[in-house]
């Protein structure tokens, strides 16, 4: 049995960006099949078109843009032998520099050969542009080889409308790991039990265990096995919904101190109206059947009240 | 050796709104950062170093802002540094810019702070259900909800006190041009009434989620003496402590007690109440107000609430909060601490134009940020510090 539980977890979101009036004339532009860049005042044509100028800081205008030919030379090259997901081909390919006819400075983007013994430093190679475009920089599939194309050059920007923004889709898969401590406290759930570790330094038992004291940083190894029953700190009472929520609104989202510990687990409260939960009550672990147990604190259902009197204030005030 | 003293003789911000979809991150900064400079009277070729500070990265989807952003923000060729510290990064990201400066490394120094919350769901992104837990989280209102109830518990306030700072920072924002929230209707009654969200705070005692951000032009003595009405830093103090250690009072957070004790003994100031003439102190969710208000030692534990309720933080009290509208009224998360130390200066520049506090001479600007865990403060003033 490995020392820690694992488990998968994605987040995932698709932000939304608003891409300014500068890029959004270059976005606008691959949309029509044309590579709008930007005229530094320094006398560079840059492609994408910065939005502020690099040597007066000056935010671009439309005065400062033009649009540049879909040829141009690879200045530089690398080979992707085994592509990875999300990257632009499924076979392996290469990442180019490219600089556009009309351009002074590179453009990254894949270059579509079958073998690294047919790109060289120099070659042209020309745009290949995506059969449906939204306006986004894969509206460039890739470059390909165009050796017989004569060179294009820098021309005024035509009339569109710019885009304003864009949808950049970020996923990012984690292996999440549980602390060894943690772990144990998850197993025990796995046995129906609530397992907390006591700090030797300061006395105070955690519930779940930390790897290290978080008061006085003393590596702790004590384990305790808590009471199933314990009292509201304190709580709210969650009536919004969002995105991603589990539970669905009204519910009582509160701190329960189980009798033996030193700091507040968040749990959920059934059982009882949402407007009668109270600071003080004295509640009690609800388990899920014991066939639905994995290794996680969803194995406790909820908390319900225990129907015994609440507890003084005096007797928790200091967990608020 | 004593720092060098050090001024903001530049403070810049944007019109926040829900969606600022006519700019960029990069437009939005300099929009900030323009105003500021020419606050100062300065341009992107006299500045030493910039700072730039923003929300945690999950909030954007952006994990490099230095990255993309340091051509836009004229950072080529100069020192550029990100800070990093949850919702009191603004106030964090001010208080490392002014230390360039204190330390005598530079002497011109812009720092900006920002957040763009329309490109993605800061509430999604707070509660991201992780394996193995339960998923009770419910975003920051949910996470800081049981510990304002505890607030009201130990301190026996009455329950309108949130629903009395909401309507007083919301009336207060109709005089100040770059607040997001313009409702000139709010008043208590309407607050009480408002949906109850997170109970015990409701809808009208929540921050809003805003597109906007602040830049700060702080420079040294020789500097300073160009500008007509530089805010003097009389005392910068940050404070971090652990999320979670066995009882960790949650309401009136250590690591806060003792950035404000070493804040004013910094500042020179040993009664703030009457000492200091405007507080802008980052309250997300009204019950903040009282809350905080005791932790900085403006009242007695326990008796923040009757300040609040007494009229005493209003415009006209004996210690104005918020004049601005604050948080409540404005919430470009990454920006919002930095727009309390930049509105702290305009106090005391005299430069907050219908939300000025008359005569005011020496102001609080605060943040905090991830859960009550970070803390940072400053005091600034329109006489250069004595000590």
């Amino acid at each position: 049995m490995s020392r820690t539980l694992q488990a998968p977890v994605t987040v995932a979101f698709d932000y939304t960006r608003s891409v300014g009036p500068v890029l959004g004339r270059f976005f606008a532009g691959l949309r029509d099949r044309t590579l709008v860049a930007g005229r530094t005042s320094d006398g560079r044509v840059v492609l994408p078109p910065p939005e502020y100028d690099p040597v007066t800081h000056r935010q671009l205008t439309d005065a400062d843009l033009v649009e540049v030919a879909d040829t141009g030379t690879v200045t530089s090259w690398t080979w992707v032998p085994e592509p990875v997901k999300h990257q632009p081909f499924d076979r392996p390919f290469a990442f180019a520099l490219v600089t556009l006819d009309g351009a002074d400075a590179p453009l990254l983007h894949a270059l579509d050969v079958d073998s690294p013994d047919h790109v060289v430093t120099g070659m042209r190679v020309r745009v290949r542009w995506a059969e449906e475009r939204s306006g986004a920089i894969t509206d460039i599939e890739c470059f390909e080889p165009a050796d017989d194309l004569p060179g294009g050059r820098a021309t005024p920007l035509a009339d569109r409308e710019a885009t304003t923004g864009i949808v950049t889709p970020v996923s990012l898969d984690y292996l999440y790991a549980a602390s060894p401590e943690e772990s144990a406290f998850y197993r025990g759930l796995n046995e129906g039990r609530i397992l907390g570790q006591r700090c030797p330094s300061c006395g105070k038992v955690y519930v779940p265990p930390r790897s290290a004291c978080p008061a006085d940083g003393t590596p702790t190894a004590e384990e305790v096995e808590l009471s199933q029953t314990g009292t509201i700190t304190t709580f709210c009472i969650v009536n919004v919904p969002f995105l991603g929520q589990k539970i669905t609104p009204p519910y009582v989202s509160a701190y329960v101190l189980l009798d033996g510990a030193d700091i507040a687990i968040l749990h959920l409260i059934l059982g009882v109206p949402a407007d009668q939960v109270r600071m003080g009550m004295r509640v009690k672990a609800v388990w899920k059947p014991q066939e639905e147990w994995t290794y996680s604190l969803e194995n406790i259902d909820h908390f319900e009240p225990t129907g015994d009197p609440d507890a003084d204030f005096d007797t928790y005030k200091h967990h608020l | 050796m004593a720092k060098q003293p050090a001024a903001v003789v530049g403070v810049g911000q944007t019109h926040h709104r829900a969606k600022r979809e006519d700019v960029s991150m990069a437009g939005l900064c300099r929009e900030a950062i323009d105003r500021a400079l020419a606050d100062a009277n300065l341009t992107l070729d006299d500045i030493d170093a910039i700072v730039v500070g923003k929300a945690p990265d999950l909030f954007e989807g952006v994990m490099m802002p230095e990255l993309f952003l340091a051509e836009a923000l004229g950072a080529a060729g100069k020192p550029l540094l990100r800070v990093h510290t949850a919702g009191s990064v603004g106030g964090s990201t001010a208080i490392v810019a002014s230390s360039l400066v204190q330390a005598g490394v530079h002497k011109r120094v812009l720092t900006v702070a920002y957040e763009k919350q329309s490109e993605s769901n800061a509430m999604w992104a707070l509660s991201v259900p992780l394996p193995f837990n339960m998923p009770v989280h419910a975003g920051a209102g949910g996470y800081f909800a049981p510990h304002v109830r505890s607030y009201i518990r130990r301190s026996n306030a009455p329950t309108h006190v949130g629903a009395i700072v909401a309507a007083k920072d919301r009336q207060n924002a109709l005089k100040n041009p770059y607040a997001h929230l313009r409702n000139p209707d709010t008043t208590v009654e309407s607050v009480l009434a408002s949906q109850m969200l997170w109970d015990p705070i409701r809808y009208d005692e929540t921050c809003p989620s805003s597109d906007g951000a602040c830049a700060l032009v702080i420079v040294d003595e020789d500097t300073a003496k160009a500008s007509p009405n530089p805010a003097w830093i009389h005392g910068t103090v940050m404070r971090s402590e652990a999320t979670t250690a066995a009882e960790r009072d949650q309401v009136n957070p250590q690591a806060s007690r003792d950035a404000a004790a070493a804040l004013w003994a910094q500042a020179g100031i040993t009664d703030p109440l009457t000492e200091i003439d405007a507080a802008e102190i980052y309250v997300p969710f009204s019950w903040f107000e009282p809350m905080w208000l005791e932790s900085l030692g403006f009242a007695a534990e326990g008796e923040g609430w009757k300040l609040s309720e007494s009229g005493a933080t209003a415009m006209d009290g004996q210690i104005p909060v918020n004049c601005s509208g604050g948080v409540l009224s404005s919430n470009p998360i990454g920006a919002s601490g930095m727009l309390r130390f930049g509105e702290a200066a305009l106090q005391v520049r005299g430069a907050a134009g219908e939300h000025q506090v008359d005569g005011a001479r020496r102001a609080l600007g605060h943040a905090y940020g991830g859960g009550s865990q970070f803390f940072a403060m400053w005091v600034v003033g329109s006489e250069p510090p004595s000590n």
